[in-house]
Order: structure tokens, then C-alpha cells, then sequence
């Protein structure tokens, strides 16, 4: 522990960061049906933690407390580098807090309710004479397409969360590393296992907001039951080419453990396709896994191809780009939403 | 002891608790994280009354935001630990007696007609959110726009503030 | 179910303990910390009456809307007060309050 921290809130700072990130994924949905059989006591599993009819508030909620990690974490060090990088990136995330808050104001609009649940479940069905899924990105269903409010969400979204291009305040260029200097191992981790889970909590509201959650892409009909097999078909190849690689691994370690691995991902293929029942359970929550796996691809993908924004520029973009674009979002979409009421 | 008893009561002594810490701490970076933990603790109260909106509204606009201002503000400035207050005796022997007695005071106010403010059929449920917002854009809809007014002078008041003296 | 008068008590304990920390303070930003408390516990015994009122009109919901009002309201004067606070603290270089008892710096 650096000289002359207040001890009590350099030790709280990564501890709150981690805290709020793991929590806030306790109101994220991943399937719609509970397990298929009973445990102890005759409850139902469902496959979420609670689903709130405030969930998506509670998510806003979260991210707003989340602010404190950093700015305590900043303040606490006692040192020029970390307080001037805390303070940057406190400021940085209240500024994006209000346009990330107020580009899914459309899509709360067009489902009329905050649960998350109940928001994927009025994305279900076809639009365009069932040629596209009646996602809020694409569809005119009771409301507008959301293209514009899923830009500023993700945008915001990258902002919050601290990544390039908007990561200025703990860049290791720029000012030593930002607010996270004085820490070091596992208050360091904790700091970015934070922002990892704050990623993929994103992700996850991109794909349940905008995406349509755990809906497929593909019609219900029964000519589309083929694609009922996918997640078969992407985990046994998979899980071959883990066998394959990890038969030739480098250390004695990896030869031992990643054929395990890969065997079992084959297993589990197998078994999808073996068992009918499971098949149509795990539907739901591969669909809702592989568009999270795609933003996350998304953002590692930004991360390695955008450069950095200026802390000015930064600061324009949040309030004069974003926050204009969004309640004009808003405005459009209540207006279609009062139109098609009407008719 | 039913169950709501209970987390009422834990709740109610962490809000306790963040008060007197934020009376009794020394540093106002402290004070303001126990206030901070009186605001969840009463976020979690609302809850419990049934209020999930106003739960949400609380921690999101209080928690998140006005504590957030004091706490860069608070870094800003630099606010170091208070100096040492000697206080008359006047004020330890019969001020801190008088607050206590006007706490009582209330609370024996609010409590004599307890009985008439019993629970009706409301109980137990939770407010719906649409028939608050339903509220807030027709029966409350002059209060409403005025409050938003009210943000837009506070904010042109803070950059007037905030602005760098010409000298 | 939690009988409203435990409520009532929480808040006028909480409000006391408000006045108590504006009095006893020396901070400028402790005793703005203190205001926001009390009117803390004004917005619990709201929410409480609220879910203790008979429904007239069809919703008992008129406490939980002034409950959204006064923390919009709080947080207007918290942007202005601290404004105020930091030029103050600037022009005298303290955040001690008694320190502020000219008119003139």
C-alpha cells in the first residue's frame, strides 16, 4: 500500500467496482423457460436471478453508482497521475451516462415496460411479410427502428465502460496508467475483471435492447427447424479442433488438459443432437450467447482498430453529438408510437 | 418476526448507522460515503414500502449523481480532515439535549395518531410505474414542466459560477 | 407487513440526526451533506404516507410523485449550492464556515 492513502477507501475503491459489475448481471435474463425439471421443493429454476418490472432501471442504477470506483480509487492513491485520471474519468462517464440512458428511452417506448423479459418477448415474431425478425433494430412493430438509438447505446455504452476510443483516462501513454496506478495485483485485477463484466453486461443489453434477446433470426416455421441444429453444429467441430490442438500443445500441462476440454465440448454437441428436448431448451440462451459473443468481438475489435479521442473531443461527443441525437431519438419514435396508436 | 420486519429493521439501522457516521467522521470524504450508504439503505426501503420507481429514481439521481458532485468536489478542493471544535459548554450540555428533544418531539407527534393511519388495500403491492408516469403528464404536468425550468436555471446558474473572472 | 408509525419514527430519528450534524459541523460541505439528509428523511415519511393513504381517485400515489419533485429540486440547489461553495472556498481558502463571517472578504 503506497504512502499516505486513506486505507479504508483505496482498499474500497476496486472492491466497489467489482461488487456493482457482478451484480448488475443478476437482472439479465437468459431464457425465457424455466429448467425443465424440479428441484428440491418442487421450485422452478428460472434462468435469471430476478427479473424486476424495473430491471432495466436497475442496470442504469448500477452503472451510476459504478462512477465511485473510480473516483475513489483516483482520489485515494494520494498522487498527481491517478487523482487527475480518476477525476477525467468520472467526468467522462456521467457525461455518457445521460445519452446511454436516454437512447433506450425508444425501446422502452415501442415495449411499453422496463423488464427485460417481457421487452425480448414484444421483439418475438416477423416483420417485412416475415422476412426479418421483429427486431427493435429493424422493425416498425407499434414503433421506429431503433438504428439511431442502438448507435448511441453502443456508443455511449463503449464510453462507460472505459474502452478505446474512449479510454483517455487510463490510456498507459498518456498518463502513466490513469487511476489505476497505485494499485497493483489483485486490486489491479479487480479493477479490470470490473470492466470486463461491465462488457459483457453491455453486450448483453445491446443484444436483449436492440437484437431481440434470445429470439432467432430465423422464422419458426417448420422449414426453418433445420437451424434447430446450430449450436450442435458449431460445438462439435469445435470441440474436434481443440482435440486436434491440444494433442500437439507446447507444455506437458496443455496436452493433458486441453483434449479434456475439447472432449467435452464434443459431448456436449453430441448430446444436443441425441436429445431432442434439450436441443429446444438450449435454443434460447445460445441465440442470446452468440450475439453477446458478437458484440464482445465487436469491441475487441475497436479496440484494436480505432485511435484514441482527445479529452475535448471526447467531451463534445458526449454532449454535443450524443445527447442531442438521442432525445431526438426519443422524439421520433414517440411520435410514431402516438401515430400508429391512433390508427 | 415476519420477514419484512427484519429487513426493515437491518435497513433501518444501516441508515441509522450512516448518520451518526456522518456526524461523528472526521474527513467529509467519509461523511459522504455514509451518506451514501443512508441512500441505499432508503433506496432499500422504498423497495420495501412498494415504491420500485421511486427506488430506482433515488439511487440513480441521488446516489449517482448529487453524491457523485459532492465527492468531485469534495476531490477539487482538496478538503482536508476538520480542525479541532471546542464547543462551549452550552452547546454540548444543552444543544445536543434540545436536537434530541425535538426528534422526540416528531416522533411522538407522528406516532400519537398511528392508529388512524392504518394500511388499506394497497399494501403489499407494488406502485405501478405507468400510472406514475400516467400522473406526472396529466394531473401533475404544470409542477413537472416547472421543475424542468428549474434544472435549466440551475444549470445556466452553475456555468455562471463555474465561469474564469476577465481580470 | 411493517406498520407505518416505524416508518414515521426512522424518518423524525434520521431528521434529527440531520440537525444535529448542521449544527455541529465545521465544514461547509459536511453541513450541505446534512441538508441533503434531512431532506432524505422528509422523502421516506412521503413514501410512507403514501402507501398508507386511501386511494383517491383511483391511485395513493401523490406522495411518491412529490418524492420525485423534491429529489429533482435537491439536486438543482446541490449544482448551484456547490458552485457557490467552491468560488467561496477559492476567494478564502478555507472550507471552514466560520472563517465566512465577513461581507466583504
Amino acid at each position: 500500500m503506497p504512502g499516505g492513502v486513506d486505507k479504508f477507501v483505496y482498499l474500497l475503491a476496486p472492491f466497489l467496482a467489482l461488487t456493482l459489475s457482478l451484480a448488475s448481471l443478476a437482472v439479465i435474463p437468459f431464457g425465457p423457460k424455466p429448467l425443465p425439471f424440479p428441484f428440491f421443493g418442487g421450485h422452478q429454476i428460472d434462468l435469471w436471478i430476478t427479473n424486476p418490472d424495473i430491471g432495466l432501471l436497475i442496470l442504469f442504477a448500477v452503472t451510476a453508482l459504478g462512477v465511485y470506483g473510480i473516483a475513489l480509487a483516483g482520489w485515494a492513491s494520494n498522487s498527481k497521475y491517478p487523482l487527475l485520471g480518476g477525476l477525467r474519468s468520472s467526468a467522462q462517464m456521467v457525461s455518457y451516462e445521460l445519452a446511454l440512458t436516454m437512447s433506450v428511452v425508444g425501446v422502452v417506448l415501442m415495449a411499453n415496460t422496463f423488464n427485460l423479459s417481457r421487452i425480448i418477448d414484444a421483439q418475438s415474431g416477423r416483420t417485412l411479410w416475415g422476412i426479418l425478425p421483429a427486431w427493435n433494430i429493424i422493425s416498425f412493430h407499434g414503433g421506429f427502428p431503433q438504428l439511431v438509438g442502438f448507435f448511441c447505446f453502443f456508443t455511449a455504452a463503449i464510453a462507460e465502460t472505459n474502452r478505446v476510443p474512449f479510454d483517455l483516462p487510463e490510456a498507459e501513454s498518456e498518463l502513466v496508467a490513469g487511476f489505476h496506478t497505485e494499485y497493483s495485483s489483485f486490486k489491479f485485477a479487480m479493477f479490470f475483471i470490473a470492466e470486463y463484466t461491465s462488457m459483457i453486461t453491455v453486450s448483453a443489453l445491446c443484444a436483449i435492447l436492440f437484437f431481440g434477446g434470445w429470439n432467432s433470426p430465423f422464422p419458426a416455421s417448420d422449414f426453418w427447424k433445420f437451424t434447430h441444429y446450430l449450436p450442435s453444429v458449431i460445438l462439435i467441430p469445435f470441440g474436434l479442433w481443440v482435440i486436434y490442438d491440444g494433442i500437439k500443445y507446447e507444455t506437458i500441462w496443455g496436452r493433458l488438459v486441453l483434449p479434456v476440454i475439447g472432449s467435452v465440448i464434443t459431448l456436449i454437441g453430441a448430446v444436443l443432437l441425441a436429445f431432442p428436448a434439450i436441443n429446444e431448451f438450449v435454443q434460447a440462451p445460445f441465440w442470446l450467447l452468440a450475439k453477446i459473443f458478437f458484440f464482445l468481438f465487436f469491441y475487441v475489435w475497436t479496440r484494436g482498430t480505432l485511435p484514441r479521442f482527445r479529452y475535448d473531443q471526447l467531451m463534445n461527443i458526449g454532449w454535443k453529438l450524443l445527447l442531442p441525437v438521442s432525445i431526438a431519438n426519443v422524439i421520433v419514435t414517440a411520435g410514431f408510437v402516438l401515430w400508429r396508436a391512433g390508427k | 418476526m415476519s420477514a419484512p420486519l427484519v429487513i426493515f429493521f437491518v435497513l433501518a439501522a444501516l441508515a441509522v448507522i450512516g448518520a451518526i457516521s456522518l456526524i461523528l467522521q472526521k474527513h467529509p470524504i467519509h461523511s459522504a460515503l455514509s451518506l451514501i450508504v443512508v441512500m441505499v439503505a432508503l433506496a432499500g426501503l422504498y423497495l420495501l414500502i412498494g415504491a420500485e420507481f421511486v427506488a430506482a429514481v433515488q439511487i440513480i439521481v441521488y446516489g449517482g449523481a448529487i453524491m457523485v458532485l459532492f465527492v468531485l468536489v469534495i476531490m477539487l478542493l482538496n478538503a482536508g480532515e476538520e480542525e479541532r471544535t471546542n464547543f462551549s459548554k452550552l452547546a454540548k450540555f444543552g444543544g445536543l439535549p434540545l436536537a434530541l428533544a425535538l426528534t422526540g418531539l416528531l416522533a411522538a407527534t407522528m406516532t400519537k395518531h398511528g392508529a388512524s393511519v392504518a394500511n388499506p388495500e394497497t399494501a403489499g403491492t407494488l406502485a405501478p410505474t405507468g400510472q406514475i408516469s400516467t400522473l406526472l403528464f396529466t394531473t401533475f404536468v404544470y409542477p413537472f414542466e416547472l421543475t424542468s425550468f428549474l434544472i435549466l436555471v440551475a444549470i445556466m446558474g452553475a456555468l455562471v459560477l463555474a465561469q474564469r473572472e476577465k481580470s | 407487513m411493517v406498520p407505518t408509525q416505524y416508518y414515521l419514527i426512522l424518518s423524525a430519528i434520521l431528521f434529527g440526526l440531520g440537525v444535529v450534524a448542521f449544527v455541529f459541523r465545521r465544514n461547509i460541505i459536511t453541513i450541505f451533506m446534512s441538508i441533503e439528509l434531512m431532506l432524505n428523511a422528509v422523502n421516506l415519511s412521503f413514501v410512507a404516507f403514501s402507501q398508507a393513504m386511501p386511494a383517491t381517485k383511483g391511485h395513493n400515489l401523490d406522495g411518491q410523485i412529490f418524492v420525485l419533485f423534491v429529489i429533482v429540486v435537491a439536486a438543482a440547489e446541490a449544482a448551484v449550492g456547490l458552485g457557490i461553495i467552491i468560488l467561496t472556498a477559492r476567494n478564502r481558502q478555507s472550507l471552514n464556515v466560520e472563517r465566512v463571517d465577513l461581507l466583504k472578504l
